[in-house]
Parts: structure tokens; C-alpha cells; sequence
């Protein structure tokens, strides 16, 4: 591999052990994938922000201790907890302590405190084209297949290397071979009643995460004015059912205006069609939940946008939730500050919703908090539910949400795609 | 009974141990438990089973990237296996075993084999691997 005389300086330990193992990390995994040579990046989001296990802090701190820095503007992921409201959302002491160590070691390096899960509605967007290192599945999807900029599924710990490196081996996605389209996905008998609907895109990405695995596919089918908020839901359901990291939507992906730049010109290796049985499938799959009874109603996973929590409002208007049920929205503190100062917060609250920054719902305070039976609008939540809190889950649409959550039970629209 | 198998190096090293064997993917996130170095996926055909210094076998990474995070835990308390045979492997999966190696100075070796090979690995049998750029192999005793 390819080595600056500033990369050998670092890697000698002149600039300090941090640097020096930040970037023999970096060297060594692109050793092995067959990078020729590492690449700048403009920005790095870090995944490795909740607190999980205590290697993660150790590996933190021992960063920050080092004095290493964030050699590019670096967003951060989720926290474990909401650092803000961490009182509301009844954090136990210990668990707040230690997602602070992790808080104070992001801090001393220089990261922005941006704790969501989609940066790319937050101000560090990148381009069409540009290099960056994202860790979290949803925004690595986003990143490459909506905004069109190139990145790995960044691995946790090497996001902290890229981070302070303000580096990244070039294999795998940052080139162009790599980012072709193998397998075209089609759904072009969807009417426009269905593709209108928002709900359709966390099962549609889902459905299509599944089929498509770990290669690059191609969806074609879908009109060109899908909303940000629905791309955004699609790629948190692909990057959930499979290793997704970069999808063509045709008309849509900057680097795929048509069907014959995604392929690079060549025929698709596979062919599969989703129609409405399969959507009826996943949809079956994704709802473990026994009863109509549910206590808990979960959006922002991804962390809501500004738009997202305005439609909520609308939807609640004068209602209430009912007082057998909690209802929280998941977003970050940039939008949480948008609708603290034109009242929609307080709108939300009214309604007797709970607005939430900085955490992760899959990863609330269990021995805090004693849900039931979860239903939610993203894909995402419901794939992990099980497996993350122990709970039984399903996947409803925003409207079915608010009609759950005002009548205290299960409020599912028949839909003829589901 | 003794079988040699030729692999490829993924990450330098040699192991000695047990050999463990996965029909299933594996994901060190969610699938293993940090506090115990168990899987813990009710769904896991080795449910409760200990992955604890084994030459851990898996077709494949599932390429959850908190899996490296939950790969180097297990090295800090000393409950990572000893190696790793896939026959597809992916960067996710092998940072955790080079940060490993880095920060905590555990090295986990990690090799594939050809599908056809690996279909040859039991659990229970005794397993030597030995990780190198030049030549990648692994021994397989009863």
C-alpha cells in the first residue's frame, strides 16, 4: 500500500500513539481489502457513540487521552441516553455516567454534538461525489444512494480512526466499479395510490433489503418525487433486512438518472420483482405482536426531521392520547430547537407526546420504563424491537399511529398492499 | 484422523483450539453476548454456547458495524475465540479482530476457506491455523 511521508511520520509515532493507532488500523484494513492507498475525506459520522460495552469507552478515551483530535468536521450518531432530558427519560445514574464519559471523550476531540442518526438532515451534507466515512447503516445507505457521496459501511472503532486520521482505505464503494448495479429489483405494477402513500416506503425498503443482501441493486418502478422523509425510511428498512449500503433508484441516485448508468451499461446479473403478495409477506413478519393491546408508540427511528414532526402535529390536532399509552418521537437537538421556537413542541406535548433528543429508543432504560407491546412507523424499529428490548412490535403508518394512540388499541387501515 | 486445509489470510496469525462450527452467519452484535462470550440468539442452532477461545467457523459476516465494538469487548475480558474461518468475509467483520489485535494486543487470526473445505470442519475437533500472507493453513484433528 501506498504510504505519504506524512502517513510513514505518523505511523512512526511522532505525532503520538492515538495518531499512530488510528492510523495502523486504518493501513491494516486496507491491507487486507487491497486498498492501494489511503483517501481524505471531508467528514466522518461516528457510530460508536452509545454506550454498548466498556471497550467502547476505553477505545474513546484512550483517543481523547491521546490528544488526538478529529482531523475533519465529525457528526455523531445516537448517545445511549437523552444527555438533555435524561431526567424525563428516567436514566439511571450509571448508564447516564457512563454515555457521559463517552460524551466528554467525542467532546475533548473535537466532534460536533449532533447525536442522530440521520446527520444528513443536520447540516454536515455532503455532495455528489465526495469521499466520506459514515458509520450507522441507514445514513451510509442515505449517504450513497440519495445524496449520491461515497462511502463504506464504516465498522464502529474505525469511524474513530477516520475521524482522527481524516482518512479511509479506497476500496469497496469509494470506486467506481464497485458502486454498478448487479441485481435489478422492479415494481413497476405499483399504482400511483400506493406509491403516494408514505407508508410504503419502510416495507418497500425492506422488502427490497432482503432480495438485494450485500450487492448492489437497482430498484426501478418508483416516480421521481419520493420525498426525503420517505427515502429516508426506505434506507433504514434495506440497511435493516440486508448489508445495504448503496441502492439505484433511477431517476433519483445522482449517479443513476437512468437504468443504463446503473448497470454501467451492462445487463443485471438477476431480475426480481416485488408486487403486492411480497410486501403482504414482509408485512407479515415484521408484526409479532399477539393481541391488539399496545402501550407503546414509537417514531424517529431515524431521528424525525422538522417535516416529520409537523405532519405529527397536524395529525393530532385537537386529540389526546390515550392515558393507557406513551407515545415518543426520537429526534435531534437541531430540530428539537426548530420546534421548541415555533410551538410545535408544545403543541406535541399538549397532545401528550413526549419529544426526545440525543438517545435511541431500541435502547431506552429498560428497568425504568415497562412497555408491553411497541407499534411504530419505521421498519428499522419493528426489524430490531424484538431482539433489542425483548417486546413484541408492529408496523404501522404515522395515521395509524396517531389512531392507535388516541383509542388505546391496535387502529390498522386495510390497505391492498399489505 | 488428521486433515490439512489450504486457506487465505485475511488477518495474520496462529491459533490453537477447539473448533466451533456455524451452518449460520454470525453477527458479534446482537447473536453474541458481551458479558458472557455466548451466543445468544434463541434462533442459533449454538444457543448458550461459548465462543471463549474457540477456532470459531461461520460462513459469513452479517456486517452489523457495532459487531466490532462487541468483538473487541470480548477481547478486553478475554472471551474472544482464538480464530475466525469464513468463506466470505467483509470489512465490518474483520475490524474487530484488527482493532483487537492494535489496542489490546489480542491477535484473532482470520482466514477463508472454500465453501467446499469448510463444509469439511466439526465442532469438537481440535483445529491449528496457522495465518500468513505466503500460506494459509489449517489443520483439522480428531
Amino acid at each position: 500500500m501506498y504510504l505519504t511521508d506524512d502517513e510513514k511520520y505518523i505511523l512512526d509515532g511522532k505525532r503520538g500513539e492515538a495518531e499512530r493507532m488510528a492510523l495502523s488500523i486504518l493501513v491494516e484494513l486496507g491491507r487486507l481489502h487491497g486498498a492501494q492507498r489511503l483517501i481524505p475525506v471531508s467528514q466522518v459520522h461516528i457510530d460508536a457513540t452509545l454506550y454498548m460495552v466498556d471497550a467502547g469507552i476505553e477505545f474513546a478515551e484512550f483517543m481523547a487521552g491521546g490528544n488526538a483530535k478529529t482531523a475533519v468536521p465529525t457528526s455523531l450518531n445516537p448517545s445511549g441516553v437523552d444527555l438533555t432530558h435524561w431526567q424525563a427519560y428516567r436514566v439511571p445514574p450509571d448508564l447516564l455516567e457512563k454515555n457521559r464519559r463517552l460524551e466528554r471523550a467525542y467532546m475533548r476531540m473535537g466532534a460536533a454534538p449532533t447525536w442522530t442518526c440521520a446527520p444528513y438532515q443536520q447540516g454536515l451534507v455532503p455532495r455528489f461525489g465526495e469521499h466520506i466515512a459514515w458509520g450507522e447503516s441507514n445514513a451510509i445507505a442515505f449517504a450513497n444512494s440519495v445524496l449520491g457521496a461515497r462511502t463504506n459501511r464504516i465498522a464502529d472503532l474505525m469511524d474513530i480512526c477516520a475521524a482522527v486520521a481524516g482518512k479511509t482505505p479506497e476500496f469497496g464503494l469509494h470506486l467506481s466499479e464497485h458502486r454498478r448495479a448487479r441485481v435489478r429489483i422492479d415494481c413497476r405494477d405499483f399504482s400511483p395510490d400506493m406509491t403516494e402513500d408514505s407508508a410504503l416506503y419502510p416495507l418497500l425498503g425492506y422488502t427490497f433489503g432482503k432480495m438485494a443482501g450485500d450487492r448492489v441493486a437497482a430498484l426501478t418502478g418508483l416516480p421521481p418525487d419520493v420525498s426525503v422523509d420517505a427515502l429516508k425510511s426506505f434506507s433504514a428498512a434495506a440497511a435493516s433486512s440486508g448489508a445495504v449500503g448503496l441502492f439505484h433508484l433511477p431517476g433519483i441516485t445522482p449517479e443513476a438518472r437512468n437504468l443504463e448508468m446503473c448497470f454501467h451499461g451492462k445487463p443485471p446479473e438477476q431480475v426480481f420483482d416485488i408486487t403486492a403478495d411480497t410486501l403482504r409477506n414482509a408485512a407479515h413478519g415484521l408484526w409479532t405482536l399477539p393481541t391488539d393491546a399496545v402501550d407503546w408508540i414509537v417514531t424517529g427511528c431515524p431521528h424525525y426531521s422538522f417535516a416529520q414532526c409537523r405532519h405529527l402535529a397536524r395529525l393530532m390536532s385537537d386529540k389526546k392520547i390515550h392515558s393507557s399509552v406513551v407515545f415518543w418521537v426520537f429526534t435531534s437537538r437541531m430540530v428539537y430547537a426548530l420546534l421548541e421556537q415555533n410551538g410545535i413542541l408544545a403543541e406535541l406535548n399538549r397532545a401528550g407526546i413526549d419529544v426526545f433528543t440525543d438517545g435511541c429508543p431500541l435502547q431506552y432504560p429498560k428497568t425504568r420504563w415497562h412497555f408491553t407491546a411497541a407499534v411504530s412507523d419505521s421498519a428499522k424499529f419493528t426489524h430490531y424491537c424484538r431482539s433489542q428490548t425483548g417486546l413484541p412490535a408492529g408496523l404501522l403508518s404515522i395515521g395509524e399511529c396517531v389512531e392507535t394512540a388516541v383509542s388505546g388499541r391496535i387502529q390498522r387501515k386495510d390497505r391492498s398492499w399489505r | 484422523m488428521a486433515l490439512t486445509l489450504e486457506g487465505r489470510c485475511i488477518v495474520e496469525g496462529n491459533a490453537t483450539g477447539e473448533l466451533l462450527v456455524s451452518t449460520r452467519s454470525i453477527s458479534f452484535w446482537g447473536d453474541v453476548d458481551p458479558a458472557t462470550g455466548s451466543i445468544c440468539d434463541a434462533r442459533h442452532e449454538l444457543c448458550h454456547v461459548s465462543v471463549a477461545g474457540k477456532i470459531l467457523a461461520f460462513p459469513m459476516g452479517k456486517g452489523s458495524s457495532t459487531g466490532s465494538l462487541i468483538f473487541l469487548e470480548l477481547a478486553r475480558t478475554q472471551k474472544a475465540p482464538a480464530a475466525i474461518i469464513n468463506v466470505r468475509t467483509e470489512p465490518i467483520l474483520t475490524t474487530g479482530p484488527v482493532v483487537a489485535g492494535h489496542f489490546y494486543g489480542v491477535r484473532v487470526p482470520v482466514l477463508t476457506l472454500a465453501q467446499s473445505d469448510f463444509d469439511k470442519l466439526i465442532s469438537g475437533w481440535m483445529c491449528e491455523v496457522v495465518v500468513a500472507p505466503e500460506r494459509t493453513i489449517c489443520t483439522l484433528a480428531q
